[in-house]
C-alpha cells in the first residue's frame, strides 16, 4: 500500500533536523524566506516565551526565519503587548485586507497572514504550547527545505494534557481518533496516514497557501488536507514527530463544538467532490444538554463554518504580489 | 569615578540589547526539571551552551557538572563562576513558565534557574559584547548542591578537578544585590520516629509519633542559644500520619543548625543528640538522626579587595547591597581557601513555592554587575 511507502519517506522525527546550521544554509542556497505565523486570541500567558524562543534561536542565532508575526483575533488581553515588548509584528486580523472585512477564527488569521506575510514558506505555531522549543519550526520547515517536492508538513506528538496535579502522559486527539481518522478512513484512506491531521502545527509553501480555501473556524485543517490531496496527492505531504505538546485540556463539550465544525467542512468538501450527496439543508445548530437540578436543559450553540476563497482570487493579493 | 559609572550604565544597555537569548536561556533552563541529582538534561543544555561559544575544555563528570573554560592572557588569574543546576521541585511538577512583560512567573525561577542560564548565557555575552576581561574563567554548572546533595557537585569539582581557582563567584537568581562571603557553620538534619509495631502502649501512654516529635521539637528549643555569636535553628519540614483517626506510627522533621561559630553549632548539634537518647530511653520508640549536610564557618573579611570590589561595582550600578551569611556554593569555595562571593541576579517573590516569580527589568543591572566584577579583576589578581 501506498501509506507503507509514504510513512517510510516523508515522516520524520525532530531529531532528523538537529543541524540548524545546516538548514539555514540550505535555505540560503534556495534563497527562501519563511515566515512564522502565530494565530491568537487571549494567549498573553505563552505567547511571550513563544517568541522570546523563536527569536533567540532562529533568528538572533541562527537566521532560519525571517519574521515573526502574531495574528489576532481581537484579544481582551495584553496578548498584542506582550507579544510587541519581546519583538513579534503584532497584527489584529481585522486590518489586514480590510476591504474583505473581517471575520472572527482561527482560520481567518491563517488565511489573512498570507497576505501580510512575506515568506515562500508560512509556518504556523499555535500560541497556547506551554513546552514550546525550536524544534516546533525546524521540524517544520526542514523537509520543506530539503524536497522540493514537498509542500505541506504537519506536525505530530505526543499530548500530554496539562493539568493542576502535573502532566498526564497521554490523551491527546480525542477528534482525531473518534471523527476525523474514521471519517478518512472511509473516504480518503491515504490521508489516516496523517498521524494527527488537526494539529495546529504546520509548514507549508505559499504556492499551496495561496490556491486553497479557508474555512475560517474549526474546519480549516481538514479542508487544507483534503484540498492538498486532491490536487498534489499524498506525496505533497510530510510528518514530523515533534515529541511532547504540552497545551490546555479541552472540555469534551467544547471538543463537540469542534466536530461539529469538521463536520460540515467535511461534507462541503465531500459533496463537492461528488462523494457525497446530501439532499436538503443541513442544521447549523449543535444542541448539546445539560441537567440541572431535575430539569434537562437545550443548549443551542450556532456553529457555521463560513470559508474564505482561495487568496490568489483576491485582488489586493494580487497587487501585493504582482500576479 | 562619573566616566566608569557612564561605562557600566551603557554596559546594562548592551547587556538589554541581548534580550532574546538570555530570556530564551531562562525559559528554556527553567522548563527543563531538575531535582537535586538529576540534573543531567540542564547540563547538556549548559554545555550545547558553551559549545556554541566556543569554549574549550567543555565537559561534564560522573555526577553531572557541566564545565567550560574561557581562556584569559598569559598568567592572568583564574576565576571560577558557579551556579547550581538543581532546584527544590520534583520531575513531576509542572516546570510550565510564563513571561509577561515585567515578570517570569514559574517554579524554580529563582533557586536557581536564573542564575544557571546567566551561567549559560555569559560566555555569549562576554564575546558578543567584547567585554575586556584580564581573567582565564571556568564556567561551572554544578549539581547536587541542595538538601541532601549537600554541594556534592561542586564539592567533587574541587577534589578531583585539575583546575586551580584564585577567586570565585556563585551566582544566584535572587535577590540582586545578594553579597555573600561568609559562610555559616550549619548541620542540616532529619530526626525520624517510628512506633514499633510491638510497641506497649500500655506502659508508655496513648501517645503517637506525632506527640514524641513535639516533645523532640520543645526540648530542641529550650537548648540555649547565644545572641553572638548569631545561632539560629530552622525547622523546616515535619510530615507524620496518614489520617484523622489513626495515631501516627511515623514522623519526619527536617531541620537546621546555623551558627557564626563551628563551636556552638557543634554544641547544639551535641545537645539534640542528647535529646534524642532521652527521648528514645523514656518512650520506647525508634528514633534516629540522620546528618543530611555540613558546612563549616568561614569567610572573607569586609576589607577583602574581591568584596570592595562588588561593593564598587554595585555602587555605580547603584544597587544597594544586602549583606549577610550564605550557605550555598560559596562554603565550599571558602572551606578550600578559595576567595569567594555569591551574586545575585533579580529580585524575586515566593522563592520555592509554586507561586514563584521573578522580575525581569533587574536582570540586565545583575548581569553587569558580574560582567563589572570580572572587569575588575587585574592580571595581578587578589589575593586574600
Amino acid at each position: 500500500m501506498k501509506i507503507d511507502q509514504w510513512l517510510k519517506s516523508n515522516s520524520f522525527h525532530h531529531s532528523n533536523f538537529w543541524d540548524v546550521k545546516q538548514l539555514v544554509a540550505d535555505k540560503e542556497k534556495q534563497n527562501l524566506k519563511i515566515s512564522l505565523c502565530i494565530p491568537t486570541l487571549n494567549e498573553e500567558k505563552t505567547i511571550g516565551k513563544e517568541i522570546v524562543i523563536f527569536r533567540s534561536e532562529l533568528m538572533t542565532r541562527y537566521p532560519l526565519i525571517d519574521e515573526i508575526a502574531v495574528v489576532d483575533s481581537g484579544s481582551t488581553d495584553k496578548t498584542m503587548e506582550v507579544a510587541a515588548n519581546f519583538g513579534a509584528d503584532t497584527y489584529f486580523s481585522g486590518d489586514i485586507l480590510p476591504e474583505e472585512g473581517f471575520k472572527r477564527g482561527k482560520g481567518e488569521n491563517l488565511w489573512k497572514a498570507i497576505h501580510q506575510l512575506n515568506g515562500d514558506i508560512i509556518v504556523y505555531v499555535d500560541a497556547d504550547i506551554t513546552n514550546i522549543h525550536p524544534r516546533f519550526v525546524t521540524g517544520l520547515v526542514a523537509p520543506l527545505i530539503y524536497q522540493p517536492e514537498t509542500k505541506y508538513v504537519k506536525a505530530f506528538y505526543e499530548r500530554p494534557l496539562a493539568f493542576s496535579q502535573g502532566i498526564r502522559p497521554s490523551g491527546g486527539g480525542r477528534v482525531t481518533e473518534i471523527l476525523t481518522r474514521p471519517l478518512f478512513s472511509l473516504f480518503f484512506p491515504e490521508l489516516t496516514a496523517l498521524m494527527q491531521p488537526l494539529s495546529g502545527e504546520y509548514a507549508v509553501r505559499r504556492e499551496v497557501l495561496e490556491e486553497i480555501a479557508f474555512p475560517i473556524g474549526y474546519g480549516v485543517e481538514i479542508s487544507h488536507l483534503i484540498d492538498v490531496y486532491t490536487r498534489w496527492g499524498l506525496n505533497a505531504f510530510a510528518q514530523t514527530d515533534l515529541d511532547k505538546r504540552v497545551h490546555r485540556n479541552q472540555a469534551t463539550r467544547d471538543l463537540g463544538k469542534m466536530a461539529f465544525g469538521i463536520l460540515q467542512s467535511f461534507l462541503n468538501r465531500t459533496q463537492q467532490l461528488g462523494m457525497v450527496e446530501v439532499k436538503s439543508e443541513v442544521s447549523k445548530i449543535l444542541r448539546q444538554f445539560q441537567v440541572n437540578g431535575e430539569i434537562i436543559e437545550q443548549n443551542e450553540i450556532s456553529i457555521i463554518e463560513e470559508e474564505r476563497p482561495p487568496m490568489k482570487t483576491i485582488q489586493g493579493y494580487r497587487d501585493k504580489f504582482g500576479l | 569615578m562619573s566616566k566608569s559609572k557612564e561605562s557600566l550604565s551603557e554596559l546594562e544597555q548592551r547587556v538589554r540589547s541581548c534580550q532574546d537569548i538570555l530570556l530564551a536561556n531562562m525559559v528554556m533552563m527553567s522548563e527543563m526539571p531538575a531535582p537535586t541529582f538529576h540534573e543531567e538534561d540542564r547540563v547538556r543544555f549548559l554545555l550545547d551552551r558553551f559549545r556554541e561559544a566556543g569554549l574549550d575544555f567543555i565537559s561534564d563528570d560522573e555526577v553531572n557538572n557541566g564545565i567550560g573554560f574561557l581562556p584569559g592572557p598569559d598568567g592572568a588569574p583564574t576565576v571560577a563562576i558557579a551556579a547550581h543546576l538543581d532546584t527544590v521541585f520534583d520531575v513531576t511538577d509542572s516546570h510550565a513558565l510564563s513571561l509577561g512583560n515585567e515578570r517570569i512567573h514559574g517554579i524554580g525561577i529563582g533557586d536557581n534557574s536564573l542564575g544557571a542560564a546567566v551561567l549559560a548565557s555569559l560566555p555569549h555575552l562576554i564575546q558578543a559584547l567584547e567585554i575586556p576581561l584580564n581573567v582565564n574563567i571556568w564556567f561551572m554548572g554544578v549539581s547536587r548542591s541542595l538538601g541532601r546533595g549537600n554541594l556534592g557537585g561542586l564539592r567533587f569539582l574541587l577534589d578531583n578537578g585539575t583546575q586551580k581557582f584564585d577567586q570565585a563567584i556563585c551566582i544566584e537568581g535572587a535577590p540582586l544585590g545578594r553579597l555573600n562571603f561568609s559562610s555559616l557553620a550549619m548541620m542540616r538534619g532529619e530526626i525520624e520516629i517510628a512506633v514499633p509495631d510491638q510497641y506497649d502502649f500500655s506502659k508508655f501512654g496513648v501517645m503517637g509519633a506525632i506527640v514524641h516529635m513535639n516533645d523532640v521539637i520543645n526540648r530542641i528549643l529550650e537548648i540555649p542559644r547565644p545572641s553572638r555569636p548569631q545561632t539560629s535553628v530552622v525547622f523546616g519540614s515535619l510530615h507524620g500520619g496518614n489520617s484523622f483517626h489513626e495515631l501516627a506510627r511515623t514522623c519526619t522533621l527536617r531541620f537546621e543548625v546555623r551558627s557564626e561559630s563551628d563551636e556552638v553549632a557543634g554544641m547544639i548539634e551535641s545537645r539534640i543528640g542528647d535529646i534524642i537518647e532521652e527521648v528514645r530511653s523514656r518512650s520506647g520508640v525508634e528514633i534516629s538522626l540522620n546528618k543530611i549536610a555540613h558546612r563549616s564557618h568561614g569567610g572573607l573579611r569586609f576589607e577583602h579587595p574581591l568584596v570592595q570590589s562588588c561593593q564598587d561595582v554595585m555602587q555605580e550600578l547603584e544597587v544597594e547591597p544586602k549583606i549577610g551569611p550564605s550557605m550555598s556554593e560559596l562554603a565550599a569555595f571558602i572551606a578550600r581557601d578559595i576567595p569567594a562571593v555569591t551574586l545575585g541576579i533579580s529580585n524575586g517573590h515566593l522563592i520555592n513555592t509554586k507561586d514563584e516569580e521573578m522580575e525581569i527589568e533587574p536582570i540586565y543591572k545583575g548581569i553587569t554587575q558580574v560582567l563589572g566584577v570580572l572587569m575588575s579583576m587585574n592580571a595581578e589578581g587578589d589575593s586574600q
